[in-house]
């Protein structure tokens, strides 16, 4: 398994800030659960990236230089950040707060966003992949979720599709949503139309150009909504 | 059978322990998996976290109970932040307890919620009791070389 060989951390201006010495991928974690921060960081050191963590959507935007408008999307010392993973439900500002000023920034709307949440909600889930988050993990976090994660930093890099991407799994949604009796099924479908026109797909007809996430966390937790359905 | 064997062995029996009663579920293997020769300690550091973190969430619900007009947003609050980080590390009672919990909140219904402080109360010290037990053995398992 690949590993992290972690030698010391470095603090700068109260960032905890792993060592930048490979080319390994940077994740911008934020949590204001100090438990859930200690594990999504090790998840993610285990799974050999390069981690920066803190507690606020505040303290992301910080990181990122969006609060003193600079125009590049380096953190301090010049760590570019690759990807942001947050918490949905904190003080302040939300996840979905905290994705909507990332996705309205011209300088770091590229950045692939995931949201994290202990609440298993439809609702939330669809607001937050219309605003341009790639995923929704529900916590706790699984090893497994967070290997997902070099996917989407991939497929930025391979097919430079951003907020497109979010199209692929909207399809996979609304396959599993149609037979669901949830009342979100009216906000799918209005929501949808700003998209290309598509038909139902089902599993096993998705278009193959994207790799097709079909176990997704995402679409894990749909089936589960729906009662296992494939 | 040395005393190696006997450590790992009461090691193995009380783990299997905590999870055949309900104390902790996958989400602790789920920890253990992540601790490598970097982060030796890791599971320990975890639990120390969430120790502290009860602590304080306990004692804030309990005061937020105590108050004249006692502010239900503000006990579930704490309440579902608990949930969480019990949720993160395994706490299956614990959680469960939260879970509960939080419904009394909702109701709005002072004399349930009372008694799941208590009831959470318990569940927590009993587990931080069956953990604390369960890390000295491994320091045991350590300073016997292993």
């Amino acid at each position: 398994m690949e590993r992290n060989v972690f030698v010391s951390r470095r603090r700068i201006d109260g960032f905890d800030v792993s060592p930048s010495d490979s080319a390994e991928a940077h994740v911008l974690a934020v949590d204001d659960s100090l438990v859930d921060r200690k594990f999504i960081e090790q998840l993610l050191k285990i799974s050999s990236f390069k981690v920066t963590a803190v507690d606020s959507g505040r303290r992301a935007l910080q990181f990122l230089g969006l609060d003193e408008e600079k125009s590049s999307s380096v953190g301090f010392d010049g760590l570019k950040v690759d990807l942001i993973i947050t918490d949905y439900c904190m003080p302040g500002m939300t996840g979905y707060e905290l994705l909507k000023k990332i996705k309205e920034s011209s300088n770091f709307r590229e950045i692939p966003v995931v949201i994290m949440s202990s609440e298993n909600v439809i609702a939330r889930i669809d607001r937050c992949l219309e605003e341009g988050a790639e995923d929704f993990f529900v916590k706790p976090v699984k090893l497994s979720d967070v290997k997902r994660l070099k996917d989407y930093m991939m497929r930025e890099v391979r097919f430079g599709t951003t907020n497109s991407g979010g199209t692929n799994k909207r399809k996979l949604q609304e396959s599993c949503d149609l037979t669901s009796s949830e009342p979100s099924i009216s906000s799918l479908s209005s929501s949808s139309s700003d998209s290309p026109s598509r038909s139902p797909i089902s599993p096993s007809s998705a278009p193959s150009s994207i790799p097709t996430p079909l176990d997704s966390p995402v679409r894990r937790l749909k089936m589960t909504n729906t009662g296992g359905l494939i | 059978m040395d005393v190696m064997s006997q450590l790992q062995r009461q090691w193995l029996e009380h783990s299997a322990f905590l999870r055949k009663e309900g104390y902790l579920d996958d989400q602790f293997e789920q920890l253990q998996k992540l601790q490598d020769e970097s982060s030796p300690d890791f599971v320990i550091e975890v639990v120390s976290i969430f120790f502290d973190d009860s602590e304080k969430l306990l004692s804030n619900m309990a005061r937020a109970l105590e108050q004249k007009v006692v502010d239900f947003k503000q006990v579930d609050a704490h309440v579902h932040q608990f949930k969480g980080s019990s949720a993160s590390i395994g706490a299956m009672r614990v959680k469960n307890v939260c879970i509960e919990f939080r419904n009394y909140c909702e109701a709005q219904n002072l004399e349930e919620c009372l008694r799941c402080t208590r009831k959470l109360q318990f569940e927590y010290s009993v587990l931080k009791n069956q953990l604390e037990y369960l890390f000295r053995l491994e320091q045991q398992i350590r300073a016997a070389g292993g």
